[in-house]
């Protein structure tokens, strides 16, 4: 019985256009494996380098001696990078709290209203993201020196709110493009004032854009150099400033140590952002 | 002002620009009426809702709701509630709480608050959804979650913004039914925006018929379907059937139209509106036509001679596309009340007699 199966005609039709699709196409497919294989190589190999050598007995050398936790440990001893990883965390969450705020209205602002000036505005705001780093920075530092502003971490964090307004703008205003003006008509319409609207409809709709734009903002703080060079103080230097500093003498394991420690906060922080975009997304996006 | 009014409109206008989406618009709305603002999109029957709801200001005029002016009261302290035509559901909530969310401005105690939710679940049939997302809901179950959400508010008012454009033919009838039956039962004042004339006149009492911001025509529903004023009305009704004549006589409230036909034509008028050798518009609407082989046949009846253009078969209806020989193109509805024939009395490209009692003719308002 079955081999009539086989051979009655819907049968062999069934299977006609699978077997036609996948020879053809075999060496493409391998040609494509290979393809992602090297990128993804050539993405995370120094990566995960760097995070073997980390574990590395070993001292200024390239070659495997043997595992050992010691460079963690002397981490944890090293008054610099201890006192750098704190003034990184000030920054850092120093400028998302006052660029997601600030970002946000702006990205409101630009979103809602029509007013005089906008094109320029919504350029003027964008325009950080263009400008190379290097002029940020040399401008900034001018800039505090002409109103003689004495450099401190406060300068720092100016300068990093500074730039990461618009990226915290940028991802809030693209949550904001697909939002249903009518949501908070309604809410008016059942009673809530102005400010219980923005609170009660309008921020939970469009928060996983603000902790997408605060996270962003967060991790492109935190590893910051180039404008923190800059502007940074005496005292205020930061983990990025410091592991720059001690490359100089050359990588020691310990730089390895402190990187991978910096890279395993950040994708935590990735990581938990994107569970919180879902959970959100659960209620809010599916409509 | 009496106490029968629930909505009054004064002179109101909206301007954007040089644009007038509403032109000194003045009407009344009853306490539990069913009104319907009805017209093409563009006409601004949208625009007055809004103003009502409070969305938008007029750039003049007053609206009163009940006998306080709310011209330029905020939508949260307006005594209406409005059935957003997305039906505006807050993603984030499910149902239950999407219909409470405006009773904790009521000074209600939590447990009364959603009791009254409930009660307005079950109003519009939907108890068994509260812990559901609206994501969840099918549109005519979002619909219904949008209806109980204003009613849980006990509007003085409830507009309604094409709420049922979202949902298919059939599951829209019904709704049209329910939503009648609901506001009779309860007595609340609707006032209802569509572009759809059957919706209309299934569930209003009243319709403002609205064409380039202005109010055309505000009669009874049914007066407004069999005596359009003007011929943007009878065209928007499914009349554009147009006749052209001249008054030969008026007296005592009787007017006499020829011209156009193989008889003058007795309509009712007033004396002192028309004089004669005045030309005339008048409609007949396609159902009270008739075509037939000779002119005149009975009782007074009317006719004109024309030739037959097409013949479309609706299921319910046969219509037949006429031209008389002015030129003019005419439609006849023949209810298909016998069995189905190919070839009938006329033929496609014969000549026939149009023909109607005259009580039928609509005279158009006059244009100065």
């Amino acid at each position: 019985m079955p081999d009539s199966l086989e051979t009655s005609p819907q049968f062999v039709g069934a299977r006609e256009p699978a077997a036609r699709g996948a020879t053809p196409f075999r060496w493409e497919r391998k040609l494509m494996g290979l393809h992602s294989a090297l990128v993804y190589f050539f993405l995370y190999a120094p990566i995960v380098i760097l995070i073997v050598f980390s574990f590395n007995e070993a001292r200024q050398t390239a070659r495997w001696e043997g595992f050992t936790f010691q460079w963690y440990g002397k981490l944890m001893e090293n008054k610099l990078i201890l006192r750098s990883v704190q003034n990184s965390l000030i920054v850092a969450g120093a400028t998302t709290l006052a660029s997601t705020i600030i970002g946000t209205l702006a990205a409101l602002a630009l979103g809602r209203y029509a007013f005089r000036g906008k094109g320029a505005t919504q350029a003027a705001l964008f325009l950080p993201i263009i400008i190379p780093e290097i002029v940020f920075g040399v401008a900034l530092v001018t800039f505090f020196g002409a109103v003689q502003f004495q450099l401190s971490i406060w300068t720092v964090i100016i300068s990093h709110v500074a730039f990461s307004i618009s990226y915290v703008a940028i991802v809030v205003r693209a949550r904001l493009a697909g939002f249903d003006r009518s949501l908070e008509e309604a809410a008016m319409d059942l009673g809530a004032g102005p400010i219980q609207t923005f609170f009660r409809v309008t921020l939970p709709l469009i928060l996983p854009g603000v902790i997408a734009g605060a996270l962003l903002v967060f991790t492109i703080s935190i590893d910051d150099y180039v404008v923190s060079s800059f502007v940074a103080g005496a005292g205020a230097t930061t983990l990025p400033i410091q592991i720059y500093s001690m490359i100089k003498v050359g990588v020691t394991p310990e730089v390895n140590a402190v990187s991978t420690l910096l890279l395993l906060v950040t994708v935590v922080m990735i990581l938990f952002a994107q569970r919180l975009q879902q959970q959100s997304g659960d209620g809010g996006n599916k409509r | 002002m009496s106490e029968s009014i629930s909505v009054e409109i004064q002179e109101v206008s909206k301007r954007f620009g040089d644009f007038a989406a509403v032109n000194r618009v003045s009407l009344t709305i009853q306490k539990g009426e069913f009104f319907s603002l009805l017209g093409p999109s563009g006409c601004g029957k949208t625009t007055l809702l809004r103003m009502i709801g409070g969305f938008e200001l007029p750039t003049e005029g007053r609206i009163l709701i009940g006998d306080k002016d709310v011209t330029h009261l905020p939508p949260y302290k307006r005594p209406v509630n409005m059935v957003f035509q997305s039906y505006a559901l807050f993603p984030h909530l499910n149902v239950i709480d999407n219909v409470a969310f405006g009773l904790r401005y009521r000074k209600l105690s939590s447990s009364a608050a959603q009791q009254k939710a409930r009660d307005s679940l079950n109003l519009v049939r939907m108890a068994g959804y509260e812990d559901r997302m609206p994501g969840q809901l099918s549109g005519g179950q979002r619909q219904r979650v949008a209806l109980a959400r204003a009613l849980a508010m006990e509007p003085e008012v409830l507009l309604l913004d094409e709420p049922l454009g979202a949902l298919d033919q059939k599951l829209r009838k019904e709704v049209q039914l329910e939503l009648k039956n609901l506001q009779k039962s309860l007595g609340l004042t609707f006032v209802f925006v569509t572009h759809d004339q059957e919706e209309a006149l299934t569930m209003s009492d009243r319709i403002a018929v609205m064409n380039q911001g202005r109010v055309e025509q505000l009669d009874a529903s049914h007066h407004v379907f069999e005596y359009p004023k003007t011929e943007f009305v009878a065209q928007f009704m499914g009349a554009p059937n147009f006749f052209t004549g001249v008054v030969k006589s008026i007296a005592e409230g009787l007017m006499y139209i020829g011209g156009r036909t193989d008889a003058d034509i007795r309509v009712r008028a007033s004396s002192d509106a028309w004089r004669p050798e005045d030309p005339i518009r008048f409609v007949v609407r396609p159902e009270k036509l008739d075509l037939r082989t000779k002119s005149g046949t009975s009782d007074g009846e009317v006719s004109i001679e024309v030739t037959i253009e097409d013949r479309v078969y609706q299921g319910v209806n046969t219509v037949w596309v006429v031209r008389s020989d002015d030129g003019e193109r005419y439609f006849i509805y023949e209810q298909n009340d016998r069995p189905f024939q190919e070839s009938g009395r006329f033929r496609v490209g014969g000549r026939a007699f149009m023909s109607w009692n005259p009580r039928d003719t609509v005279v158009m308002e006059k244009t100065s």
